[in-house]
């Protein structure tokens, strides 16, 4: 049977990807270098990785305001995650993804980043009732 | 540093706003905005409004009165230009915002730009940006340290505005409330005069959800950073309120200012009391509820020293020197042109001010006495706002001495190692060819 976690809150569209995970904070300014879609900072725990198409599970949302316009202006050039798991979410990716039209879900009654191992495979549905996220 | 952490309530548990997660109530104006009799900018403000409230938690809207966009070029890109423009084009009643709306820095200072290597497309961009702005009816302050230029807010008073910098200072040091409000969320309270009332514009969000004690009060802008990174880090995320006790004076506007706007780089934090000092924190009880039992942590000097020290490892020597993110005030502006009095400096040294405190810095001759020690005078933008990847590659920079924890805490990702020092220290630097003493 698959596992199955539930959400406080989503925004955007039913969707299936990969998992990237880290115990570590989420911002578009600070964490990313958005022409090579590659975490960039240095002490951040997915540095070098990319993030393009990968399903991010992390555990807050960080840093400044700027993520409100950058997940944008990343949709644009299609060089974005397929969607945001967080244990937290702050007001600002909250704007982002509604601008962006993207997809998130936040708020377990766990540590989403320990339930969920990098590399699987994941289902996310933010339409639902309540939301969630299934290890495929 | 050492911790006291109470389980009782878990961070993760904590943010329990899908229990409150329903539709908002809408007033019959708020319903005919919605239905687009204002016109489709309002209609898509407040459509935007409310997925954002709703998904937080709001149960309606609390009227503003200013608000205030961060939207550099940067973040913006030619796709979110593009966005600003369609709602330029729109007929006047249709598009221009309904309360005082003003903007953080630019991603330029065109008068300078060629100093930094700035490009003749950033510039462009930048231009239009600012065109679509003004066709909206915002005020071009370019700031991000409003609250000590423009118009403070006052105690009560709900805002909207767009710079962790200045939310946080306008929460806890005037009283004021706001969230954070990117810049789509800003623009939409221009547009609207009101915000989804969540989280900051709350008064049960306000009480602290941990304790911090120091017995030790910094002395220079840079300690006061780095304390505020500190807290920053124990705090962690957006929905937690450090309480500050041991505070031996009462902070400046430029020590709050620095310390402020690193807790809220390092935790995303937008609301801190002081007990004794901010207002809304007179006494400790002020802000913690009885019933509430709160993780506590002691910070003291050497928290301090270890936060600065670690940024300033295998660095002997710099390529720069900024001081920015916050601007500069007028006061800044002054100590710098004082440390730099009969010296010069040998490696780029940038002082970047708002465009608020430029003209008195001119007039005072601030301007001339830092600019004749070889340094730079830049106002209107901010150096992590203004293309900082770009500059690093056509300049050559890499690594950095800033007195800005906030600064030392974006850089890394833009590919800098940066090094936090004092602001002497860095003018030290400056003068000795980068040499970090």
């Amino acid at each position: 049977m698959s596992k199955i976690f539930h959400a406080a809150a989503g925004m955007g569209r039913k969707l299936q990807g990969q998992a990237l995970v880290a115990k570590d904070g989420f911002s578009a300014r600070y964490d990313l270098d958005r022409i090579k879609g590659v975490f960039s900072r240095p002490e951040h725990k997915l540095a070098g990785e990319s993030y393009v198409g990968r399903v991010l599970v992390l555990d807050a949302a960080k840093g400044g305001v700027a993520t409100a316009w950058m997940l944008y202006e990343m949709q644009s050039r299609g060089v974005m995650p397929a969607a945001l798991v967080l244990n937290a979410v702050n007001p600002i990716m909250v704007q982002g993804v509604a601008l962006a039209d993207f997809t998130m879900i936040s708020g377990f009654d766990c540590d989403i980043t320990q339930a969920i191992p990098t590399g699987a495979m994941v289902e996310i549905d933010p339409t639902a009732e309540r939301p969630f996220i299934r290890l495929l | 540093m050492a911790s006291g952490l109470h389980p009782g309530k878990g961070r993760i548990a904590a943010v329990n706003y899908a229990a409150l997660n329903f539709g908002m109530r809408l007033t019959d104006q708020e319903q005919a905005m919605r239905a687009g009799t204002f016109g489709p900018a309002v209609q898509w403000a407040i459509e935007h409004q409310i997925k954002v409230g709703t998904y937080l938690g709001a149960e309606d809207f609390v009227p503003v009165t200013q608000a205030h966009i961060m939207a550099d070029t940067e973040s913006l890109g030619v796709a979110g230009v593009e966005w600003l423009e369609r709602w330029a084009r729109l007929p006047d009643k249709q598009r221009r915002v309904r309360i005082p709306t003003i903007t953080d820095p630019r991603g330029t200072d065109f008068a300078s730009a060629h100093k930094l290597k700035h490009q003749p497309w950033m510039l462009d961009l930048e231009r239009r940006a600012i065109a679509a702005f003004e066709s909206l009816g915002i005020l071009m302050t370019d700031t991000c340290i409003n609250y000590q230029t423009i118009m403070a807010p006052v105690r009560g008073e709900h805002c909207a505005y767009g710079d962790t910098g200045v939310t946080i200072y306008g929460n806890s040091v005037c009283g004021a409330r706001s969230n954070f409000e990117g810049g789509p969320s800003a623009l939409s309270a221009g547009l609207t005069g009101r915000t989804p009332r969540y989280g900051y514009h709350l008064d049960e969000r306000r009480q602290a959800t941990l304790i911090v004690h120091t017995d030790f009060t910094p002395r220079e802008l840079t300690d006061w950073g780095a304390l505020g990174g500190i807290v920053g880090r124990l705090a962690g995320d957006y929905w937690q309120v450090p309480a500050l006790v041991g505070v031996d004076r009462v902070p400046t506007s430029d020590e709050m200012k620095h310390f402020g706007a690193a807790l809220a780089s390092y935790g995303s934090v937008a609301l801190f009391h002081m007990a004794g000092i901010t207002p809304e924190a007179q006494r400790l009880d002020d802000v913690v509820a009885s019933d509430r039992e709160l993780r506590s942590h002691d910070v003291g000097e050497a928290d301090i020293r270890a936060f600065q020290e670690s940024y300033a490892k295998g660095i002997d020597t710099v390529d720069l020197v900024v001081f920015s993110a916050p601007q500069l005030s007028l006061v800044e502006m002054s100590e710098v042109a004082a440390l730099l009095d009969g010296r010069r400096a040998t490696i780029p040294l940038l002082a970047i001010t708002s465009p608020q405190v430029k003209p008195d810095a001119d007039r005072m001759g601030l301007t001339a006495r830092i600019e004749a020690a070889g340094g730079t005078v830049l106002s209107g933008m901010c150096f992590y706002q203004s293309y900082a990847r770009e500059m690093a590659e056509a300049n050559g920079w890499k690594k950095l001495a800033t007195n800005s924890a906030k600064l030392t805490n974006i850089l890394g990702g833009y590919g800098y190692q940066p090094a936090l020092l004092s602001m002497a220290r860095c003018v030290e630097a400056a003068c000795a060819g980068g040499k970090l003493a």
